[in-house]
């Protein structure tokens, strides 16, 4: 009887102790991400960082963020042709091209590109500094690695993230002409006009802040991700890396596209 | 001299996650002198440094640095504590995207307000001192394990520590190059006034260099005193980690013979010849 009662309180634990778990995980990470922001303005010495970061992150981005923006759009004004053309609205692909890249798509695909290409790294080197003992390294002489490694990455994702979308909202609509106009036949003023007519501020508005906010929560996770490495159980030296930049890469697109779904059910 | 502080542990329990791996430690490094750590693998010898830098929460016990309480101190006490503080990692623990020119400047830059000219003045003087004047501009992937070394100790020297801690400054390198590091380490101690801690396997190294000596083993201090009582001790357990020796043992620790060539996917024998079943020479003859 004590037996089967140890039995069911072990039960009743199991699902307590991983919410715990999963608790004190979100609480670290939202810690991590408050001193990472209080960090940023730590003087002049983080200007030079941030720059170097900015580099990284969005600089060398530009190239990948103009293919997925490019391919996206061409895709969207093909796809959006075809559909409207049955009810003979194609008139209105510019409208569509443009509402579909600035309210979702760009801002959700920026985000995810970066996570592959620059969250990756990021958590891959924090990580690696880990279990090199470079972060001891700096523990050890007096320099906040905080305020060393994770500050100037935050700065640089949330100038970065913006300023990509913006360019891939660009090239998505210039893809967007190019099947649309140029390869299906749609005219080219109405697709130009609608685009301008069909957005007003609160879209672009809305773009930016879902820009804003998937940077803070990429750069949050991969840094702590790999900031964390060495508390990984079982895990430690270069696999534990390993599974950290995993971890990172898929919590950031699953987080990313549920972001996405709570801030268009409150902005629009 | 004189001025070097001192490290006490008082009861001091050392571990990692729920694991003890050694208790109620009561250890005094003396101020200004060489210290060694040596013990077996596992004994805690890098685990204890560890814990006296803080780089690992404290499971019991305290650290008194100059005879300060460590646990006790503010944030701005622990800060010039940790300024005057140096380290040599095992492996030299360099930032890897700095040039190694920059990796020695970064506690200046971060923590002086010297000009870059007289920061520069100042690395090149502690490269010179390594014997790494002409290597500033390579990137640490460029070292070798040895110069990785030297300007992990270039680095702990730059801000003029009055504590150096060593984590096994001669781990992996050759005997030659280990006599030079360590030749490096006695000229240092004898150039700043310094406490020094080092953790190490070597015992050659800790007949050349040691001043103290601490021995860690069996979750426990076995020994602390100067090398000479540690020569003179007749504890077995001492004894044999001082004389090498591997102690009693059966005959032969594997039970399992060699695999047999016919269980092996590849046939090598036309290559390397049939696997011999045993060597009966002088060395060999159990």
């Amino acid at each position: 009887m004590a037996e089967k009662a140890q039995g069911g309180v072990f039960f009743l634990a199991l699902p307590g102790r991983a919410f715990g778990r999963v608790l004190s995980e979100l609480g670290g990470t939202f810690l991590f991400f408050l001193q990472a922001v209080a960090l940023m303005f730590a003087g002049w010495g983080q200007f030079a960082k941030t720059v170097r970061q900015v580099y990284f992150i969005g600089v060398q981005s530009v190239t990948v963020i103009a293919l997925i923006g490019l391919f996206t759009g061409m895709v969207m004004g093909m796809q959006l042709y075809y559909a409207l053309s049955v009810f003979g609205a194609d008139g209105f692909l510019g409208t569509g091209v443009a509402l579909s890249m600035v309210r979702e798509l760009a801002p959700v695909l920026t985000a995810i590109m970066l996570t592959g290409r620059a969250g990756s790294a990021m958590t891959a080197e924090i990580g690696v500094m880990r279990i090199s003992e470079q972060i001891d390294a700096l523990t050890i002489m007096d320099i906040n690695p905080m305020r060393y490694l994770v500050a100037p990455k935050m700065a640089a994702c949330l100038i970065s993230f913006p300023i990509l979308t913006a360019f891939f909202n660009l090239i998505a609509l210039w893809g967007g002409w190019l099947t649309g106009v140029k390869l299906l036949g749609a005219n080219e003023g109405v697709y130009w006009s609608r685009v301008q007519g069909s957005l007003d501020w609160s879209d672009i508005e809305g773009g930016f802040i879902k820009s804003l906010v998937f940077a803070v929560l990429v750069c949050t996770i991969c840094c702590f991700e790999g900031y964390n490495t060495h508390t990984r159980s079982g895990h430690a030296g270069p696999e534990g890396v390993s599974q950290s930049t995993t971890s990172a890469v898929v919590k950031s697109c699953v987080v990313v596209l549920a972001a996405d779904y709570i801030l268009t059910s409150l902005l629009w | 001299m004189g001025n070097a502080p001192s490290i006490r542990l008082e009861g001091l329990s050392i571990g990692y996650g729920s694991t003890v791996v050694a208790r109620n430690l009561d250890i005094e490094f003396p101020g200004g002198k060489l210290s060694m750590v040596v013990g077996g693998s596992g004994s805690g010898k890098s685990t204890l440094l560890k814990h006296i830098l803080k780089l690992q929460p404290t499971k019991e016990g305290r650290v008194f640095i100059g005879g300060h309480d460590m646990s006790g101190l503010s944030a701005r006490e622990q800060r010039c504590i940790r300024q005057r503080t140096g380290v040599l990692f095992q492996d030299g623990a360099l930032l890897g995207s700095l040039r190694l020119g920059d990796n020695i400047a970064l506690p200046l830059r971060e923590h002086t307000r010297l000009t870059e000219g007289e920061i520069m003045r100042i690395v090149n003087d502690r490269l010179a001192m390594v014997g790494l004047d002409h290597a500033a501009n390579l990137f640490p992937n460029e070292l070798s394990g040895g110069m990785r070394k030297r300007a992990g100790l270039a680095r702990a020297l730059v801000m003029d520590p009055q504590v150096l801690f060593c984590d096994e400054p001669t781990s992996g390198l050759d005997p030659v190059m280990s006599a030079e590091l360590d030749q490096l380490m006695l000229e240092m101690m004898c150039q700043f006034d310094m406490t020094m801690v080092v953790v190490t396997h070597d015992l050659r190294s800790m007949h050349a260099l040691a001043d103290f000596v601490v021995v860690l083993g069996d979750e426990r201090c076995l020994f602390q005193g100067t090398i000479e009582d540690l020569d003179a001790t007749k504890d077995p357990y001492l004894r044999r980690f001082l004389d090498r020796s591997a102690g009693e043992r059966a005959t032969s620790r594997l039970t399992l013979p060699p695999i047999s060539q016919d269980k092996m996917k590849l046939d090598c024998a036309d290559i390397l010849g049939a696997k011999a079943t045993g060597r009966k020479d002088g060395r060999c003859s159990n």
